[in-house]
């Protein structure tokens, strides 16, 4: 097997994760999608690390993993904030900046 | 198998692991968007999480397949699952399109986009792969350091200034100033004397003598359940349970056997003998 195969999967992945943020409409759902398709090009710098015979690769999935986990703290407060004021995570209610 | 081969091609065990994994992140991927809770999705992506762990160790990347378990199926999953409850489990999503035909061009969009990304990688010549035991010679975790405190000091610097901004908002957007004193308890009991709603501690839940679970709704003497006995959050999900008619039924059973003990005539012999078949 060539390790090509493995951005064959991450492509996949990111697909998926982008099409779940096309089709859902529940906020939460919306964000681990997001984080679906984060995870999937951290496994396409894995394999270009391995690709290349680095480690720059890796340094690269290693900090979209802090910027993952400062995104997802960021944006499950405003999905809290969101839920506090309107009593629903649908991306749908919330099209207006204020209620 | 020579280095020069593994350039190549994977190891057996390797290929029979991305194949049998690589299912299993596919199906944790897609249950993801099709589940229709949010907790299920949660779990899915956790496994598919998890999977990706077990490729990034494959791959070489050990200190990164780590700190994917760690960090992501561990504290970030963990955060997604709180928000998930604390949101409301029961917050199923509506499946009702609010733009007609937006699934299903949502869809051809995702298929023609996969299609354009395999694509592009199956037309790139990505032949040549070096591996990473020679970066790796010295210790993963070693290589990595060495790398990020001199080449990527800067932009290691800057995540600190992310993490600390990003501490400092998610405190901002979830605290909540409150702009009135709250209410002491002698206020409160004044408001509800002067609203004259329901003064005295509401009604506990079960029936007597046979149910106490807090789902199930005491039963007023007339034997029908009282809405205010089970707390608000059982009733808005519709978990409480009814046992109304099984506690007449149970009753009137056992009026009956006491008659028959007592050798006395039942009132309406066949009325109660179905009853009480009823409640077995």
């Amino acid at each position: 097997m060539n390790p090509v195969y493995y951005l064959y999967l991450a492509a996949l992945l990111f697909t998926i994760g982008a099409t779940g943020v096309l089709i859902r409409r529940n906020a939460i759902v919306v964000f681990m999608c997001i984080e679906l398709m984060l995870n999937a090009c951290n496994l396409a710098f894995v394999v270009f690390s391995r690709m290349h015979g680095n480690l720059d690769g890796q340094i690269i999935a290693f900090f979209t993993m802090v910027v993952a986990a400062a995104e997802v703290v960021v944006g499950l407060a405003i999905i809290v904030s969101l839920f506090r004021t309107r009593h629903s995570a649908s991306v749908d209610d919330a099209s207006l900046m204020k209620l | 198998m020579s280095p020069q081969l593994a350039a190549y091609a994977t190891s057996t065990g390797e290929a029979f692991q991305f194949w049998v994994l690589g299912t299993v992140a596919v199906i944790g991927a897609l249950s993801t968007v099709f589940m229709k809770k949010a907790v299920h999705s949660a779990l899915s992506l956790a496994g598919t999480m998890i999977v990706l762990a077990v490729f990034y160790l494959a791959n070489g990347a050990y200190f990164l397949g780590i700190v994917q378990i760690v960090v992501y199926t561990g504290a970030i999953m963990m955060l997604f699952l709180f928000v998930v409850m604390l949101v409301g489990v029961t917050a199923a999503d509506s499946l009702q399109e609010t733009i007609k035909g937006q699934r299903w061009l949502a869809v051809l969009c995702g298929v023609g986009f996969g299609v354009l990304l395999l694509a592009g990688i199956a037309n790139a010549s990505l032949k040549n792969f070096a591996g990473t035991g020679q970066a790796n010679a010295n210790g993963n975790v070693e290589g990595l350091a060495a790398l990020i405190f001199t080449k990527y000091v800067f932009a290691f610097e800057i995540t600190g200034a992310l993490l600390i901004t990003a501490a400092v908002g998610a405190m901002v957007l979830t605290h909540r100033e409150r702009t009135e004193r709250p209410k002491t308890q002698r206020e409160q009991s004044e408001q509800r004397v002067r609203d004259g709603k329901h003064l005295p501690p509401l009604p506990a839940p079960g029936v007597y003598a046979r149910h106490n679970a807090v789902d199930i709704a005491g039963l007023l003497p007339d034997g029908t359940p009282s809405e205010l006995t089970v707390s608000k959050t059982l009733r808005d999900r519709g978990q409480v349970r009814d046992v109304s008619a099984e506690a007449l039924g149970d009753l009137k059973a056992l009026e009956q056997r006491s008659e028959e003990r007592l050798e006395r005539t039942p009132v309406e012999p066949a009325h109660f003998k179905r009853s009480e078949e009823a409640s077995k």
